[in-house]
This record gives C-alpha cells, structure tokens and sequence, in this order.
C-alpha cells in the first residue's frame, strides 16, 4: 500500500472516533437546545475556513478567486453562527421562583 | 520546524475545545460557557492556519475575513427568531460552498501543475465536492421555501422519484469513474453540475412542514462535505469538526423524523399530502362540537390549578408568544401553574418552539419536550391548544387507519378538559381530521389566536 493510502487510512480513524464522540455528545444535549445546537455545530464547521485560508492565500489566481470567496462564505457561519447561538442562549432564562431540580407537575407543590 | 509543531498543537487544541464546547450544549446553565471554548478554539485554528507557511500572501485572506465578517454581524444581530430556520438554511448552503470551492480550487491546483490526484485524494475530493454542491443548491430551496419565496407546498410531477433516483446513481457513477480515473476532468465538472441539479430536484417535492427534517439532514451533509475537505487536505480538525457536524444532523434527523412517524425515505420521496385524504372521520361534518366564549374561557383558566399550554407552529406564524406569556402570568397570579408542552415538530426546524418561546421571556423550567410532560396531562386541569392540530390528535394512539397512526403524540386528551384555539374547522397540514375537537371534553374556541389571548388576558385581569 502506498504512503497516501495509509495516511487516508489513519484518517478514517479520526473521522470514525470523532463521529462517536459526536453521538455520544450530542445525543445528551436538550430538545430545548436543538436549534442553538444546530447554530453552534454550523459555526464550528465552518472550521472550513482553515481550508480556504491557505487556498486564498496560494499564488495562483483561480486557486486565490476561489479561496477568497470560501473564506467569505465560511467566516460568515463562523462569525454569524457563534453570534447568533449567544443571542439565542441569553435568551433562555432560569426561573429564580422554581427549585433548579425541575419537579414532575402535580408531585412537587 | 517549531512553526509547524505550533500549527498542530493549535489544531489538537481546538479540536478538543469543539468537544468540550458541545458537551457544554448539555443544559442551558453550561451552554453559553460551552460556546465560549468552542469559540477560542475556532480562533486558534485559525491564527494557527495563518502562520503555515503555504500561505504567500494575506492582502486577499483579509477581503474575504472582512466581507465574511460583516456579512455575518449584520444577518445574525438583525435575524428575528422566527426566521431562525431560515437562516440556518442558508448557513448550510454558505458552508457547503466554502466545502466545494475548496474541493474545486484543489482540483484546479492539481490541474494547472499537470499532476494526477492519488486515488484516496480524489475520492475524499469527489465526496466533498458531490456532497457539498447538492446541499448548496438543496439549502437555497430550502431558504426559499421557508422564506415564502418559494411556494412551500409540495410541487411534484410524473416520474420525480425515477428522475431523482436516476441523477443520483449517474452521480454516484461519476464518483466511483473519478476514484479509478482521477485527472477526467470532464466528469469532475458533470459532477459537480449534476449535484447541484439533485439539490433543487430533491427538495422541490417536500412541504414546509417536513422542513425540519430536511433541515437536519442538509446540517449532515454540510458536516459531512466538511469533514471530506478535512481527508482531502490532510487536516484533522477539519475531519474532526465535520464530523461533528455530521454527527448532529444525523441525530436531530433521526428524532425529527421519528417525531413525525416517517422514515427518511419517506420524506424525501413521500410527498405527503396527496395519499391521506381517504382518512376522514367516521361521520364527519354530522359530529357536534362544543364552542366555548371568551367570559367562560377566562373563569375556566382562572379556576385552574394545573395549565398545559400546548404551542403549535400556528401561534409562530400568529406572533402570539408574548400574549400566551401574558395568559400564563394571569393563570400564575390567581394561584394556577403553567407549564409548556413542546412537540418535537412544533416549529419549522429541531427546538425552534422553545426558542421562540424563551425569547417572550418564558423560563425554560417551564418548558417541557413530549416524554417528560405527557405523564402529567391526567393531572393537568385545562390543556390550551394553541395552533397545534396533528400533533394533539389521539388518531395516531387509537385509529389504525390514520396515516399518522403511530406518530408520538402530546397526551391533550387525557387532561381533565381541554380549550382549543382555532381559526376554523379547516383540519391540519396531513389534511386529517382530529378527534380532540368532537371529545365532550373539549370546547373550542374559534378566532385569531393573537386577538383571542389578548381578551382572554384582558377578562382574566378582571377577575
């Protein structure tokens, strides 16, 4: 097997880990956090910045076009997502007259 | 050397602050907290990248981060919460184009030097570029939909599925060609255009209420598309991030669609609508039902000690969160308590209700997903149906020939009486009747839902 295909190999190891992780992770988060949720994981992938950072900083035009505009595109999800999610989280406020241990209705008082 | 040792700390570092920023995502205590590593570790990607020495030059990173940037500030300060699906649609279209542009220049590169892209490359590339041109394209109708751009209601014609399932292998089949054959340019491109046909062709078919399910499974294959540009070039935090992603549009399409009883396949070449119109209720138009004045509505609430507001997508659409805040305080002023009963399929995308809902100032204690509180209704004094309709209709527990039969419902009915809020008789999106508003139990109450709160707070104040 050639140099590359044990590279490609060992990052199927990384994908495969990480996507466990993922589910275990995000499978505990609330229904009353999906949509932050979403907004947050939309924002964290466009850690696709890292790619188009180096190909809009290569010395060839089309190679710079193009990056450019993937740097634009990505650093919108980036900053608007992470905004966006903080808006929405300060949004969601604890009622200081509830105990923080959520009662059952009816078994509580 | 030490340059490069820097970039791949940086790397393992962010990566690590993604996971522990979602782990975060747990409770609403720990949320924000959460947000602000993932945050920290997105800026030390990033300054890592712009020290790698591949980059020549910074005078056109800077234009894109500027524009990128202001775009972003300005869409995500000025985005009401009601458009929040929209915008996460165009937010998976925006990061599956950063994904195929990348995929796209690296293809060029490799062009221009007249070198051939190993086998393993081209086939993370290939992926990447398929999986991210579809869901720019697929996101765009999406937005359009959602945003009312676009008819929301299911267009379809002869021969669709055939159609979609035929772009799709001759998709597929150009893949699999590129992976033997790498430097077919002419495929690469026929590719690239055949995604972004299957975008439009597959979503044109899905109503807005499937929209959350499409949603999440755009927000997969954004990540997944991600995650490939990460095997393309060699970067883990990529792979790891897209993966992520992936991870969390899976699972949130997972719970949509069990939510709504369908499976993916369903919704993706069900085009619901047009099969239940068979499922009308035994009798019909020749049921009574029972309609309730707003005096005697008021004094029904007033005496309530337990109150489950059930919220649809018809109070979003009504912008009447702040008036069933009002209500609520009213029933908590004469001695009641109140809690919100959240369908997962409330709103047009995962959580949107409870969104919406935070954002009228309603605690989030008060705020219930459909397992927790459905043990409650039999104890439950007055359910306010407020614009729902499918998901409070008991034909999904006990009619075996409702096309919702098996789909998880709010328990409305088992609650000791029950106040619908309705416009008119007209039945629900699946166009199926709902027993709830024939059962003694309940009364309806006909009008707009927004006027109807107002004078129910203003009757409930003086009393």
């Amino acid at each position: 097997m050639s140099n590359t295909g044990l590279v490609s190999f060992m990052a199927l190891y990384v994908f495969m880990l990480a996507a466990f992780v993922g589910y275990q992770v995000i499978g505990r988060v609330p229904a009353l956090l999906h949509t932050p949720l979403m907004s947050a994981t939309n924002a964290i992938s466009g850690i696709s910045l890292v790619g188009s950072l180096v190909a809009a900083g290569s010395s060839d035009t089309v190679t710079t076009i193009l990056g450019t505009v993937a740097v634009a595109a990505a650093s919108i999800n980036v900053v608007g997502g992470f905004l966006i999610t903080d808006r929405m989280l300060r949004m969601f406020k604890h009622d200081p007259g509830r105990p923080a241990k959520r009662p059952k209705l009816g078994h509580g008082g | 050397m030490a340059r490069e040792y820097f970039v791949q700390v940086a790397y393992l570092l962010a990566s690590g602050l993604f996971i522990l920023g979602l782990k975060g995502m747990g409770s609403a205590e720990t949320a924000r907290r959460g947000m602000f590593l993932a945050e920290a570790g997105m800026l030390l990607a990033v300054i890592g990248t712009l020290l790698q020495a591949e980059i020549l030059r910074y005078e056109w990173i800077l234009v894109g981060l500027a524009v990128g940037s202001a775009v972003g500030v300005a869409i995500s300060l000025r985005v009401p919460m009601t458009a929040m699906p929209q915008r996460i649609a165009a937010s998976h279209a925006f990061g599956a184009l950063a994904a195929t542009l990348v995929g796209l220049a690296e293809f060029l590169g490799s062009q221009g030097h007249g070198e051939v892209i190993a086998h393993p490359k081209m086939a993370a590339l290939g992926f990447e570029v398929m999986f991210g041109s579809l869901t720019v394209t697929g996101s765009i109708m999406a937005f359009g939909k959602l945003q009312e751009i676009l008819p929301s209601a299911p267009i379809t014609y002869r021969g669709q599925n055939a159609t979609n399932i035929a772009l799709f292998l001759a998709t597929v089949g150009l893949y699999v060609y590129l992976i033997v054959v790498p430097d077919a340019a002419w495929a690469f491109y026929a590719m690239i255009g055949l995604g972004l046909a299957i975008g439009i062709l597959i979503v044109l078919p899905i109503g807005g209420a499937d929209m959350p399910v499409v949603i999440s499974l755009l927000n997969s294959y954004a990540g997944l598309a991600s995650s490939a540009t990460g095997f393309a070039i060699g970067n883990n935090v990529l792979i790891i991030a897209g993966a992520l992603d992936g991870a969390s549009g899976f699972i949130l399409s997972i719970l949509m669609s069990r939510a709504m009883n369908r499976s993916f396949t369903n919704v993706l070449f069900g085009a619901f609508g047009s099969a239940p119109a068979a499922a009308a209720l035994k009798g019909g138009a020749a049921l009574p039902v029972r309609e309730v004045t707003i005096e005697d509505a008021a004094v029904q609430l007033a005496f309530a000690r337990r109150v489950i507001v059930v919220p649809g997508y018809g109070l979003a659409v009504a912008q009447a969160q702040h008036q069933v805040r009002e209500l609520a305080q009213q029933v908590e002023r004469q001695g009641g308590e109140v809690l919100y009963a959240i369908h997962p399929v409330a709103g047009r995308m995962p959580g949107h209700m409870n969104v919406l809902l935070a954002e009228a100032n309603v605690p989030y204690d008060a705020l219930r997903d459909m397992d927790e509180v459905n043990p409650d209704f039999p104890e439950c004094d007055v359910s306010l149906v407020v614009g729902a309709n499918d998901v409070v209709n008991p034909a999904a527990r006990t009619d075996q020939a409702s096309p919702i039969f098996g789909m998880p419902i709010l328990d409305v009915d088992k609650s000791k009486s029950i106040i619908v809020m309705k416009r008119s008789m007209n039945p629900g999106f699946a166009g199926i009747e709902n027993a709830l508003f024939y059962d003694p139990k309940t009364a309806m109450l006909f009008g707009y839902a927004k006027s109807s709160l107002s004078k129910l707070v203003a009757h409930m104040k003086g009393l």
